[in-house]
């Protein structure tokens, strides 16, 4: 894992004392809420429904035991006893106080840890492939390079007040488990004639104006990859709307100009902007790399999971991927039980899985944009042990990429934002679908659910979306169907006309029935969406 | 009845104003009328609330109702974590948000 040098340090204790100070102003009265509000976004305090709310950023989903325990006291001392992992691979507080502020991010900064680039028109925490350095199809580990971005993009002064927010996912495989092509950029690496780069994918995004990112160049050499993102934001900050928010992103940029014309662009700033010297040394990439070295594996010692006990052979078939270390497995904690709340953890929890990954999965953890939590190096030996507390911790369900492993925003619950409640229709469908056998029979099906047309439920790219709006005061929910976040990326399609909760709960059930109904042998439910189109299910929904 | 609401200051807590100062719970609420906007600039402008804003509700025997559900929600707290609400006690105090 990313070590801080000192340069690192001293900038996020200085943005604390600094943020220490306007929130005293503000405590103080001597800075109005418009003059504040600017500045609190900047370290990631929201104003949210019942309180503030504070989003910590986890670098490319990445964490060690230590930084989750901090998390953990932050839940404990600092909020009511729970955090919230979000779609964007960070963790939300949802009842802070102001006064309290600038001590949990001191407190978070004693753990290389911050909230900064969690909101603003600035480049966001970067995102990244959840397995990194574990799967066995990736060309690289990607995180070097989220973290170059990380590096890159923290404070940088040209790109501190963009038109709007922007977002970066770097992943390294073809399976894509990041959304990657609903990113403003996403960066696939991988080789081309032995020299290792990247295909750069530029204007996607979810909200209310959904775009699949088209590819804008198919080849950087990696050398060269800084100069060129320089130049794809530059050319974005020059062309970008400042007029209007909803049309400020780059992918309505882009969507103007056309893919050809943006390109064209690009290519003319990257002559420029290459001549800059931007690009790090080889060095640079090579010191951050060694602090991503695979861990000290053991040899495989041959170890097969004993599958005896039905309920560990469930979670290991459902909840535990290959690993490209012989030997060792890949685990995702599921963070979706029936009836519960998609992306909490107690404090409780927080620190058990923290005590896992120092234990068993040689200190490190991930957050996934699905809200779950990923041991990614458990040896094979040690997943039954495993498995054990987190049963006893309530966090076994074996439920992953079924159903129930349901992402949905905080939604009216918690957020300022929100038109209609997000949480309430999860935990009934989770309720509905509760039984695994028939989750299992159903197979992959990923459904999201935004409260609002922001998307931060990704219900665009949901195999079944929904979308929460407010019909006349009374909460109403819109279904979408066939989309995708991963390598066969789509955006989903709404059937009609919206639904209250109930309703909507039906309106699933009966078109997961059709598709049992209509299935052919091996096809998940988005590829019969996809084979036989929207009109049997919406048959089956309105009649 | 048009009750001003906002969120505390240092805690960020949800706020009612009472006629004379702000409180947490919306039992406490009294209609502002028509002072009803004077009363949230004011406000704003002593930096005692963020944001404070002016709702529609109705009157009713348990006291004010807003009109909307988000007013509604931020009156009780989050429907999905009775605990966390301001009647932790009663299970059923969602309803009173549908």
């Amino acid at each position: 894992m990313y070590k801080y040098d000192e340069y690192d340090q001293s900038i996020v204790d200085a943005r604390v004392e600094e943020f220490r100070d306007q929130c005293q102003r503000r405590l103080s009265g001597e800075l109005s809420e418009d003059q504040f509000k600017p500045l609190r976004l900047m370290n990631g305090l929201y104003l949210q429904l019942h309180a503030y709310m504070l989003r910590v950023a986890v670098p490319y989903g990445t964490l060690n035991a230590r930084q989750m325990r901090m998390l953990a006291h932050v839940a404990r001392k600092y909020d009511r006893g729970y955090g919230h992992f979000t779609t964007r691979q960070n963790i939300q507080y949802n009842w802070i106080k102001l006064e309290d502020a600038a001590d949990i991010l001191a407190e978070l900064a004693t753990v290389e840890m911050h909230a900064i680039q969690t909101s603003g028109n600035c480049i966001r925490n970067i995102s990244s492939d959840q397995f990194a350095g574990a799967a066995a199809d990736e060309v690289t580990d990607p995180r070097p390079f989220a973290e170059l971005l990380r590096q890159w993009s923290t404070f940088h002064p040209e790109f501190t007040y963009l038109p709007r927010k922007f977002k970066i996912a770097v992943i390294a495989a073809d399976e894509d488990r990041a959304a990657m092509r609903l990113h403003d950029i996403g960066l696939q690496l991988l080789e081309r004639d032995g020299v290792l780069g990247a295909k750069v994918f530029v204007g996607g995004g979810m909200g209310r104006t959904p775009m699949i990112a088209p590819e804008i160049k198919d080849f950087i050499p990696a050398d060269q990859l800084m100069s060129y993102l320089e130049a794809c934001l530059r050319v974005y900050n020059r062309y970008g709307r400042r007029d209007n928010i909803y049309k400020a992103r780059i992918k309505i940029l882009i969507h103007e100009l056309g893919a050809d014309k943006y390109r064209a662009e690009v290519e003319e700033e990257f002559e420029q902007v290459r001549q800059l010297g931007i690009d790090p040394p080889a060095a640079e990439l090579a010191r951050i790399s060694a602090m991503f070295a695979a861990p000290a594996f053991a040899a495989s010692d041959g170890a097969v999971a004993d599958r005896s006990d039905p309920g560990f052979a469930v979670w290991l078939d459902q909840n535990v991927r290959a690993h490209k270390q012989p030997g060792h497995a890949i685990v995702t904690i599921s963070l979706k039980p029936i009836g519960g709340i998609p992306g909490d953890a107690s404090a409780e929890q927080i620190d058990v899985m923290a005590d896992l990954a120092e234990r068993y999965s040689f200190d490190e953890l991930r957050v996934t944009h699905a809200q779950n939590i990923v041991l990614p190096h458990v040896r094979v030996a040690d997943l039954k042990a495993v498995w054990e507390a987190l049963s006893e911790a309530g966090l076994a369900d074996a439920n992953l990429d079924l159903i129930s492993d349901i992402i949905a925003c905080p939604g009216l619950d918690y957020c300022a934002l929100a038109n209609a409640r997000s949480i309430p229709l999860a935990q009934k469908i989770g309720q509905r679908f509760a039984d695994l056998d028939r989750q299992r029979d159903l197979g992959e099906l990923k459904l999201k659910i935004s409260g609002c047309i922001n998307a931060c439920g990704h219900h665009h790219a949901g195999h079944i979306g929904i979308l929460g709006v407010d019909r006349k005061g009374t909460e109403n929910y819109q279904l979408l169907l066939g989309g995708s976040g991963a390598e066969d990326v789509s955006l989903g399609k709404i059937t009609g006309p919206g639904f209250d909760e109930d309703g909507v709960v039906d309106a699933i059930e009966r078109v997961t029935d059709t598709y049992v109904r209509i299935r052919e042998t091996g096809e998940r439910f988005v590829d019969t969406y996809r084979r036989v189109g929207m009109q049997p299910f919406k048959e089956a929904i309105y009649g | 009845m048009r009750l001003v609401t906002g969120n505390d200051l240092a805690t960020g807590d949800v706020v009612w104003w009472t006629g004379r100062d702000w409180s947490r719970h919306i039992a406490d609420a009294s209609d502002a009328g028509e002072r009803a906007e004077a009363i949230a600039r004011e406000e704003e402008a002593a930096r005692r609330v963020n944001v404070p804003y002016v709702i529609e509700a109705s009157e009713t025997p348990d006291g004010p109702r807003p009109a909307h559900i988000k007013d509604r929600i931020r009156a009780l707290g989050p429907t999905v974590r009775p605990d966390l609400t301001l009647k932790p006690a009663d299970a059923l105090a969602g309803d009173w948000v549908i």
